[in-house]
């Protein structure tokens, strides 16, 4: 395969964690490495075990497709494969390539000379999967409390979590997960508004620059947080969407078992009112 | 900013302190773990029930039944031939007659003096008088339980109720409810449920509706007002309907200890397929409390001085919470009615061939 004029400067040897030289080799525009070969393993056999998974499940419909985690009374133990024991493996294969992945990321980060932002970033999403499907579980001492593999039974699993504690929207970490995501979504939309704005000027006007930027913002809301900035806060309220989103579900169950409206009773417990 | 102003002591000083001060915060307001849980649904669905040890310790330690009294011998002459004015137990035998009426005195008086207790309905020395309401109120809710043992056994199965399912030693059993008055201005702008944002124990301290009694267990409102198919045209329930149904669960959900899941699969909660069979022992409980509240509480208004009456007036009537108290078998499902066949109803006199004593 013929390489891109820049892929050469892309190129670079060294920079890895394991593996030495060893697997520092591309195949095609895949950098392959020690933590490409292990997310490559992980990957066939959890997908060859979900297709399996799904040949006994009766049904080939996507949607319908589900693996579910064992029944509680199996605790923390092995399941057997055709009882939860296929979700288990699906799931040390799952965190297996997940966890390679953010390694791979780190050892071409390396190569680069960039700092870890990037596998850190992804890190929080994997660290949110391994809330729901290992900390909590051992927490409440049964893997059954992971949640299934499968378009609508997960979606099912997850209306159920919330109606266990009567009413989700009380859950506090909750109320700051989906505050960080709107704010997410809203930091983006203004971000990108901004950049495709002043980029695209009108015909024949010249294309803006940053501080044309800072000057709209800071006449439109008296404030701009600037170009590099702009992608800290990005990160900032995006990894801290991921992360409430683990502290709402892992104190759900562990450190909390009734109704989350019932949680705010000390807000109206406060000796000043009450 | 400094450089390295985080080596400052002032920032390690109120960084200490803020620490400090939301490890108490967190640890005061969460609970701590140690949780047991029962599956409801099919593996990996996420129906269960969640408890927290320390709480199912509180909860059973106040859902103990008394010790029996021994039993008494159902031969012998009736009650109604021996005592004066017995107008519902006249079937028992002597014995039995004063073994539930200890029972009673027991359930719903107690006293360190017996005799004390016995006055809570009776007039001294003359125990056939008609002079205290509260004999009269006896009266009928022995009737009730004779109807909740026999027409309601798909609720109460073949464990029934006693006196003491809801009383638990007191002469008001601890959870009832009444009407409230409202605390919310009348609005022509939207609709506006008189008691909303009044967090209670009855609905979950959620800012829904906190009487979602009146319209569902006083009144025969309905409660599926949930659309069966996308866009449903001709469905006019409105969101207050929407609250108040959803107040009515977190009432049900609380007063049984439970949650949503016991009874319902949310992916939909009107669907009967994927709900649990509990919802069906639910729907008739539903039943059972409004013909309780219809035919035997709300009736004795007359007869209850004002004191034992509710702020508007109405009586002091039940929900899920005044027999379940916190358990979704009441009293851990103790089959207390079997020391206690006199609580059963009176056999009936069927012609042609014994009719069964239940249903």
């Amino acid at each position: 395969m013929a390489m891109l004029t820049f892929e050469a400067k892309y190129r670079v040897r060294g920079g890895t964690l394991v593996g030495g030289n060893l697997f520092d080799f591309w195949i095609g525009p895949f950098y392959v490495g020690f933590f490409g070969v292990t997310t490559f393993f992980f990957t066939l056999v959890g997908v060859s075990l979900i297709l399996y998974g799904a040949a006994i499940g009766g049904t080939w419909n996507p949607w319908l497709i589900n693996i579910a985690p064992p029944d509680l009374s199996y605790g923390l133990r092995l399941a057997p494969l055709r009882e939860g024991g296929l979700w288990q493996l699906i799931t040390v294969c799952a965190l297996g390539a997940f966890i390679s992945w953010a390694f791979r990321q780190a050892e071409i980060a390396r190569k680069l000379g960039m700092g870890m932002h990037i596998p850190w970033a992804y890190g929080m999403a994997v660290f949110a999967y391994f809330t729901l499907v290992v900390i909590r579980p051992v927490l409440l001492g049964a893997w059954g409390h992971g949640f299934p593999y499968g378009i609508w039974s997960h979606l099912d699993w997850v209306s159920n979590v919330g109606y266990q504690f009567l009413h989700f929207h009380y859950n506090p970490a909750h109320m700051i997960a989906v505050s960080f995501f709107f704010t997410t979504t809203l930091a983006l939309s203004l971000h990108a508004s901004l950049v495709l704005a002043a980029i695209n000027p009108k015909k024949g006007e010249a294309v803006k620059t940053p501080e044309h930027e800072n000057t709209f913002y800071r006449d439109f809301i008296g404030y701009s947080i600037g170009t590099l900035g702009i992608h800290r806060l990005g990160l900032f309220v995006a990894l801290s969407a991921g992360f409430w989103s683990a502290v709402c579900i892992v104190i759900s169950g562990p450190f909390w078992t009734r109704g989350w409206p019932e949680w705010w009773n000390w807000w109206l417990q406060l000796p000043i009112w009450n | 900013m400094k450089p390295e102003f985080y080596k400052t002591f002032g920032f390690l000083f109120w960084t200490g302190v803020a620490a400090i001060a939301t490890a108490a915060f967190l640890v005061v307001t969460f609970e701590r773990p140690g949780t047991t849980e029962v599956q409801m649904g099919f593996r990996g669905t996420a129906m269960e029930v969640v408890y927290n040890n320390r709480n199912l310790d509180r909860i059973q330690a106040r859902n103990i039944i008394p010790a029996a009294i021994e039993p008494a011998d159902p031969e012998g002459p009736r009650a109604s031939e021996v005592f004066e004015n017995v107008q519902v137990l006249g079937h028992l035998s002597v014995e039995q007659f004063n073994r539930i009426m200890q029972a009673m005195s027991e359930w719903i008086y107690p006293n360190e003096n017996p005799a004390e207790s016995c006055n809570g309905c009776h007039v001294p020395g003359n125990f056939a008088a008609e002079d205290i309401y509260t004999k009269h109120v006896a009266r009928r809710m022995l009737q009730m339980v004779h109807t909740i043992n026999s027409t309601f056994a798909n609720h109460v199965q073949d464990v029934g109720v006693t006196c003491y399912t809801c009383h638990r030693g007191q002469a008001v059993p601890a959870a009832v409810w009444s009407q409230a008055p409202s605390n919310a201005p009348a609005s022509r702008m939207w609709q506006v449920a008189g008691e909303q944002n009044r967090p209670v124990a009855a609905t979950g301290y959620a800012t829904l509706p906190s009487d979602p009694f009146t319209p569902y267990l006083w009144r025969d409102e309905p409660i599926r007002h949930l659309s069966g198919t996308a866009r449903e045209r001709n469905n006019n329930a409105s969101i207050i309907q929407a609250e108040w149904v959803y107040g009515l669960m977190m009432h049900m959900s609380t007063a049984l200890g439970v949650n949503c899941t016991f009874c319902h699969n949310s992916r939909s909660f009107a669907s009967w397929e994927t709900s649990t069979p509990q919802r069906v022992t639910a729907w008739h409980g539903i039943r059972m409390v409004r013909a309780i509240n219809n035919d035997y509480i709300e009736p004795l208004r007359d007869r209850f001085p004002p004191h034992r009456l509710g702020p508007l007036g109405d009586t002091l009537k039940v929900n899920c919470t005044t027999c379940h108290q916190g358990v979704y078998q009441p009293l851990y499902g103790a089959p207390m009615l079997r020391d206690y066949p006199e609580l059963n109803p009176p056999p009936r006199r069927a012609e042609g061939g014994s009719q069964p004593a239940r249903n």
